[in-house]
């Protein structure tokens, strides 16, 4: 195989051993990467070089390799998931990249998802978001005949780009307050829009915010990065939905 | 008030809906403000006229005290907004850039743009309102020279600077405001955003410019 157009790189790296100690930025030069790799793939060869020199191999998160799990989360120069829109870190590929270049990888920052080893961060806080709120608590019957239950295309269409979001929290991490607006509001808006998810919606939009607000996520400032950054294009729609039916929420509570 | 209650209207998005309706009723104030002051380009003495009618008005004083109620809460409530973000973030990242899809220079700026608006807000009163006091007389009615006042005040060209640049960070804080303070509310529609978002650049452009004016046709008039 030939060599040509394979790249040398210089990585910095967050590494951090574990919760408690404090990590920092490490330079590493990875030579012969191919273009047509994949970034977590770039990240692979790293460690197999470091386990070969006997070194501790840089902790990511990653699991099914093709964009719809939602657990790769690299900020990658400075931008969650890296430069493109609407990709995940392990869709993203080398060859966006030049032989040369200089490529910052770091965790998601958010006070409630503490970094647990280098780039692995805790995510349970979304999980603790949805136990709130995220799912529907009547019985509604078992699977329902197709077009037994009349949904509006719109409805239905709105309900099924919320329901998109595979929870990776890079809105999170790209937001400039980290704030999880964008997520919660996706969680939210994609049982609202449904018949089977309306009878709760006012309870589950105030005990999501309000596990959301506990948690310390920051407030949203409309800055729309989350959208920016969401590898499934969630809309920040779903965060004016949220704004208003918790606002209805909240007076009818009273 | 429950402890439910207290919790539920002090959630963040409450918190965000009061700091956006006072934010609406200021862009409000500054169109009825500019709209008012325009009246120095008609003649001083309609705008000597309008400026005592406006004190003289028994009602001022609790609309100055709701004002600077309205006004309290919009930069006490921003202040905490902004506090709580930045403890979120928790370890600040070594580079963040923005995709340039989303943020722009002006939703970045905001908290340091309404800094910079409530110290210009507090010399600008402290300046002109409480300013140096002349009287005129007109039909036999001696009232205050608000005109002069004004005029005097931008002989100096530093402050005609001053507030032509206090004028731009206005602008930049409403063009992201207004807009925002809708999305604040929900409202959020794919036929009405594209406008919405032109519209609040629009009416920050316009209203900007027009404060503009004022320091520009005073500093002419002493020049004269």
């Amino acid at each position: 195989m030939s060599d040509i157009g394979l790249m040398n790189l210089k990585l910095k790296i967050w590494r951090q051993k574990n919760m408690t100690t404090k990590g920092k930025m490490v330079d590493y030069k990875l030579d012969g990467v191919s273009p047509d790799s994949s970034f977590l793939e770039m990240i692979d060869q790293l460690n197999e070089e470091l386990v070969t020199k006997g070194e501790d191999p840089v902790a990511f998160d990653h699991d099914c390799r093709e964009g719809i799990c939602g657990m790769c989360s690299l900020m990658i120069n400075g931008m969650a998931h890296g430069p493109e829109s609407e990709t995940t870190t392990c869709q993203l590929h080398m060859r966006k990249y030049k032989d040369g270049d200089t490529i910052v990888i770091e965790p998601w920052r958010a006070r409630p998802m503490p970094v647990q080893k280098d780039l692995v961060v805790d995510r349970t806080a979304f999980d603790d978001i949805m136990v709130a709120g995220g799912f529907v608590d009547i019985n509604v019957g078992s699977a329902p005949d197709a077009n037994g239950l009349p949904i509006g295309k719109g409805n239905a269409e709105l309900s099924m780009d919320a329901a998109s979001c595979i929870g990776c929290a890079a809105c999170v991490a790209a937001c400039p307050n980290a704030s999880a607006m964008l997520f919660v509001s996706a969680k939210v808006s994609q049982f609202a829009l449904l018949p089977q998810g309306e009878v709760e919606k006012d309870q589950r939009v105030l005990n999501m915010v309000t596990k959301m607000d506990e948690l310390g996520f920051g407030n949203c400032t409309n800055a729309a990065e989350c959208e920016a950054s969401c590898p499934k294009g969630i809309d920040i729609s779903n965060i004016a939905r949220m704004n208003r039916e918790y606002l209805a929420a909240s007076i009818k509570a009273h | 008030m429950s402890v439910t209650m207290c919790r539920r209207f002090s959630a963040s998005i409450v918190k965000k809906q009061v700091v956006a309706f006072t934010g609406l009723f200021f862009c409000l104030f500054l169109v009825g403000h500019l709209v008012g002051n325009l009246l120095i380009l008609v003649s001083p003495e309609a705008f000597n006229k309008y400026a005592h009618a406006l004190v003289s008005n028994p009602a001022i004083y609790a609309i100055e005290a709701v004002m600077t109620i309205l006004f309290l809460t919009h930069v006490v409530l921003a202040l905490k907004l902004t506090r709580e973000n930045r403890k979120a973030r928790g370890e600040s990242y070594h580079l963040k850039r923005n995709t340039g899809r989303g943020a722009t220079f002006m939703s970045d700026t905001m908290p340091y743009t309404g800094i910079l608006i409530f110290v210009f807000l507090v010399l600008h009163i402290l300046k002109l309102k409480y300013g140096t006091y002349y009287e005129v007389t007109y039909d036999g009615l001696v009232i205050r020279d608000l005109f002069k006042t004004m005029v005097e005040y931008f002989r100096n060209p530093l402050n005609v600077a001053f507030y032509i640049a206090a004028m731009l960070v206005v602008g930049i804080h409403v063009s992201h405001g207004l807009w925002s303070a809708f999305q604040t509310f929900g409202f959020n529609h794919p036929r009405y955003n594209g406008f919405l978002r032109k519209f609040s650049i629009i009416f920050a452009m316009v209203v900007a410019a027009g404060f503009m004016v004022l320091p520009i046709f005073c500093y002419l008039q002493g020049a004269n």
